[in-house]
């Protein structure tokens, strides 16, 4: 779910003299790949040996102590929810301001309000107001895409689904933009601000989403409220980080030169640096929007109206054609949201170039535009005809019908190819690894893995591993993570291959790069949820097809980011090297893929993290393991604690993965 | 290298009309960066570290290191040196843009480091006025109100401002760009928005952190020529950094050299050239054609029995170069006189052994 991809600032690292340096990694890195195998082989000694014992194996249903503790902290927070000062005067306060604000626009635009047959503006009237606002803040163009859009949305037959995630989203990234733009402000102007906000957002960003949802419904219960308000925790922070990184990259010069001038700390804020971050800014909004979308399908587990929930209520029922119609629905929608804020931010740049003649004209014509969007929305206010969207949403169930038309093909005439597929990859490569992880002794697993990060991360994160591998003992759902990180392993490995393969192509073929890139933006902007609907009715509801989803979720990012490192290793080494005498194959292996290990370690690390964000995703869809457990954790009450055990288990998956591949990236950075 | 003096100018010597109290007048002016940065000016130890020493001991660098100068009203005062010896730090700490560690900083009888934010604000909005090596223009403002940028910031009226700043874009030869945006206009051209800019509050002082350092030779011997014009014009007084000699010697008075923080040599052009203050200095003006330089001053000597005494006569202050032609066309020494005294005599000797040594030697 993380649909932003700011990657984090390197830190910079004093650099030992070269000469003294060099020969002292080269031994290092001889004894570190040696490590790493010794341990491995030790790892395969014992489990040979030990194989089945200790395993801390825990069944379905089966719950440890702290889950049984976590269950009556619910019940005890859900019995004293109206008694307790702190829900009394702070969560229950936040949960009635959010909630007004959700009913209030979910009224205007999606729920009938009491006493009316249907919501205060209709679908003339919304389909007016994108159209006149994606064209007062972009372009034409963006306007006749919004109000295409809008209409196809009437015409799946899912309007009122549209219009409730609409609602969710707008209402959340409100939320959102009035935290994170001050916060960003003020993060950018002060350096201590910014050193204390820091790592808690790569902690937010870091944290696979799901894990929000289950103690927000401990706080906030679950529906609209607890779902704007984990899309708000979700879509502030890269609105933060860019609205901070777009006041710092004001050139100091400009606001050196305010401050020559005289021109007091308010004055500089709000002539020069405001105004010169505003596109960048508009950048995070488009960003803010985009994962809020993403997240407000994703809520539909905690019962969120809108067309996640149909995607959701299809996906258990194996409906594949209304999960492909809702999940076409939401593409849509991302679509037509990402294209007019990117219009909004490049808008003034653009019509200053175009020249003033159309300036003049600008004013009148925006007048005129509001006069007439007034007007659809009076109608859709006042007519039936104009409220409700005509027609049965003959579209959709066309939709709905060739995908399942098309599935059954696929899965009559593909099966074969499909399956064998699916059984190489889970019998040679998973289920080894699997057995490996699972059935090991809990305490030899947890030394491999705390070997391992020490080894390849440094110290630091050998300490880190140690104590997530202990908190992961605590959270009584190990084997379940055991199983998890198997399949997150696999997938990795599977991202990382696909990411290497693709992205040295594009870093070395230009036209590769322009013809795959708008691919790989346009599958980044698309909710997760999305990706599972072809790839179940290809592979049915399986592991693997758990791990598909994510293959596909998290290659885009390991693709672009091996792609820019390939790119920017520098021509002149490469024409070194081909001068030399070097074919295309060593070019590849010897100079671009070593020069650039640096985008490398990055892209595990954020193929990682994407890999993670989809496990409970996956658990819809049959991946089991840490998945299933927090989905199950919603749905029933007695495995609620076990829930929000396996949410914290695959935070702490998280948190591991990415201390000890940043701290390899540092070190290959170094 | 050629030098790209045509026209050397009369303002040659001390600074025109001054009645002796300087502008400014800099005393012990020291800039550490680091921990406990204001504890090294006050140690005699500390003091006498170089930098490389002082960054071991303490950790902390030290960008200028207890200088002193005055500027004279009306005169255009010239820091130069190499990147790292401390000359845009020291501008700066001028102005208070870098908080000066220690020393003192006297501006019209007012010791700007006691100043408080309000009048320091006031002073920058009023007296001081600065142009910087990248422009710092704001890039979503037209030219007319880049230019009316700082007359906004004191609270001026749109009208009021906006008709100042045409002026200002007339003078500084960019009428018809008004309505253009900074990124439409060339490097040059941005840099006479930021001149325009400086002007338009009508500063008593001018501060250029070298201005022209990211602009084209020929757009910077024009924006020079155009630094030049307009001090004729406004005859503001100018303290201007800059790490190119042929251009310090072109615009500047007077002089300072820095190195590692430290003033070298503080003199006119032709005293540097002359008597360099050590071999820094002598090093870095081997290169400069003396003959442009120097004045007959500096290579006249005192008259020998032999000399005939009825030659032709010509004043100390003469640039060699112009004097080439005279004294070569006089088949008896040039005297030197300045106020009806004999200072000495120039023969073909001396006019030869800096113009062709120009080549010969250096």
């Amino acid at each position: 779910m993380m649909t932003v991809v700011m990657q984090k600032p390197e830190q910079p690292e004093k650099t030992e003299p070269v000469e003294k340096a060099a020969p002292v990694t080269g031994v290092r890195r001889v004894s570190r790949s040696t490590l790493v195998a010794a341990i491995l082989v030790a790892w395969l000694l014992l489990f040979f040996v030990l194989r089945g014992k200790q395993t801390l194996a825990l069944a379905a249903a089966d719950l440890t102590d702290l889950h049984h503790w976590f269950n009556d902290v619910n019940d005890s927070i859900g019995a004293n929810r109206n008694s307790n000062p702190l829900f009394l005067y702070f969560f229950n306060e936040i949960r009635l301001v959010i909630d007004t604000l959700v009913t209030f626009v979910q009224e205007l635009i999606s729920q009938p309000p009491a006493g009316r047959p249907v919501p205060q503006i209709g679908w003339l009237g919304v389909v007016g107001i994108a159209g006149y606002v994606s064209w007062a803040l972009g372009n034409w163009r963006v306007a006749l895409l919004a109000v295409a859009g809008f209409t196809f949305l009437g015409l799946q037959g899912l309007w009122q689904e549209s219009m409730d995630t609409l609602a969710l989203t707008l209402s959340a990234v409100l939320v959102a933009l009035l935290i994170a733009i001050p916060l960003g402000v003020w993060a950018g102007l002060s350096d201590r601000v910014d050193r204390v906000m820091t790592p808690v957002l790569d902690f937010m960003q870091t944290m696979p989403t799901f894990v929000y949802l289950a103690p927000m419904t401990l706080f906030f219960l679950i529906g609209p409220a607890s779902a704007t308000i984990a899309t708000v925790i979700y879509a502030a922070p890269p609105a933060i980080r860019i609205t901070a990184h777009a006041i710092r990259s004001v050139p100091e010069t400009t606001v050196e030169a305010a401050d020559s001038l005289g021109a007091t700390r308010r004055q500089a804020l709000l002539k020069v640096l405001l105004p010169m971050s505003k596109r960048t800014v508009v950048m995070g909004v488009n960003q803010s929007i985009m994962a809020a979308l993403a997240m407000v399908t994703i809520t539909a587990l905690i019962d969120a109206p809108g067309l996640g929930k149909t995607v959701v209520q299809a996906l258990q029922s194996l409906d594949v054609g209304t999960a492909f119609n809702a999940g076409l629905a939401i593409v849509v929608m991302a679509i037509v949201l990402d294209r007019v804020t990117t219009a909004a931010s490049t808008r003034e740049e653009a019509a200053r170039r175009s020249g003033n003649r159309f300036l003049t004209w600008r004013r009148p014509l925006l007048g005129a535009g509001a006069v007439v969007t007034a007007v659809l929305v009076y109608l859709s206010h006042t007519y039936m005809w104009a409220a409700e969207f005509p027609g049965e949403g003959g579209v959709g169930s066309s939709i709905a019908k060739a995908a399942d038309t098309a599935t059954t093909w696929a899965q009559d005439s593909l099966s074969g190819l499909t399956n064998a597929f699916r059984d190489a990859l889970t019998n040679g490569l998973l289920n080894p690894f699997q057995t490996l992880l699972t059935d090991s002794p809990w305490w030899l697993v947890g030394a491999a893995l705390i070997g391992l990060g020490a080894v390849l991360g440094g110290p630091r994160a050998g300490v880190t591993t140690a104590i997530c591998v202990a908190v992961l003992i605590g959270t009584g759902v190990w084997s379940d993570s055991m199983t998890t990180l198997a399949s997150t392993v696999v997938a990795t490995v599977l991202v990382m291959v696909l990411g290497i393969g693709f992205g040295v192509w594009m870093g070395r073929s230009p036209l590769a790069d322009r013809m795959l890139r708008p691919t790989l933006d346009a599958a980044q902007v698309m909710p997760p949820f999305v990706y599972l609907v072809p790839f179940l009715a290809l592979f049915g509801a399986t592991r693997f097809t758990a791990i598909v989803a994510a293959v596909v979720y998290a290659a885009p990012v390991a693709i672009k980011i091996i792609a820019d490192g390939v790119r920017n290793v520098p021509a002149t080494t490469v024409e070194a090297a081909t001068s030399a005498g070097a074919d295309t194959w060593q070019i590849i292996t010897k100079v671009q893929l070593p020069m650039a290990r640096g985008a490398l370690t990055l892209a595990t690390n954020q193929g990682l993290i994407y890999v993670l964000s989809m496990v409970v995703v996956g658990g819809l869809v049959g991946a089991g393991a840490l998945g299933y457990d927090v989905v199950a954790g919603f749905s029933q009450g007695q495995l609620y604690g076990k829930g929000l055990a396996a949410g914290l288990a695959i935070v702490l998956l998280g948190v591991m993965f990415d201390r000890i591949t940043q701290a390899a990236a540092r070190r290959a950075g170094a | 290298m050629t030098p790209v003096q045509t026209e050397v100018p009369q303002r040659r010597g001390t600074p025109q009309d001054s009645d002796g109290t300087p502008v400014i007048s800099v005393r012990g002016l020291w800039k550490v960066f680091g921990p406990k940065a204001e504890q090294v000016p006050e140690s005699e130890e500390l003091c006498g570290l170089t930098r490389r020493e002082l960054m071991d001991r303490t950790g902390c660098t030290a960008a200028v290191r207890d200088v002193d100068f005055e500027v004279a009203p009306g005169e255009v005062f010239v820091v130069m040196g190499l990147s790292g010896s401390g000359k845009s730090t020291l501008v700066r700490c001028l102005t208070r843009l870098i908080e000066p560690t220690a020393g003192e900083i006297v501006f019209e009888g007012e010791n700007i480091r006691d100043a408080d934010a309000g009048r320091l604000r006031e002073l920058r909005r009023r007296k001081f006025s600065m142009v910087f090596q990248h422009f710092g223009l704001l890039p979503h403002r037209r030219v007319v109100d880049n230019v009316a940028f700082g007359l906004e910031i004191r609270g001026m009226s749109k009208a009021a401002r906006v008709q100042r700043a045409q002026e200002v874009v007339e003078l500084v030869g960019l009428a018809g760009y008004e309505n253009s945006y900074p990124d439409q206009l060339s490097g040059g051209m941005q840099q006479r928005v930021g001149l325009a800019r400086a002007l338009a509050g009508d500063p008593d002082v001018l501060f250029f952190d070298e201005p022209f350092s990211a602009l084209d030779p020929l757009i910077r011997r024009d924006m020079q020529n155009e630094v030049i014009r307009l001090h004729h014009e406004v005859g503001k007084t100018m303290v201007f950094i800059t790490h190119d000699l042929s251009e310090a010697l072109k615009l500047g008075d007077r002089i300072l050299i820095m190195r590692d923080g430290k003033m070298v040599q503080c003199g006119t052009g032709d005293e540097l050239v002359g008597a360099p203050a050590d071999d820094y200095v002598r090093e870095f003006v081997k290169d400069v054609p003396r003959g442009d330089v120097l004045t007959l001053r500096w290579i006249m000597r005192p008259p020998a029995d032999g000399d005939e005494l009825d030659g032709p006569e010509l004043g100390p202050d003469v640039v060699v170069r112009e004097a080439t032609r005279a004294v070569l066309a006089a088949d008896k020494p040039v005297k030197v006189v300045e106020n009806g005294e004999l200072l000495g005599i120039v023969g073909d000797e001396e006019i030869l052994a800096v113009v062709a040594g120009q080549e010969g030697d250096m």
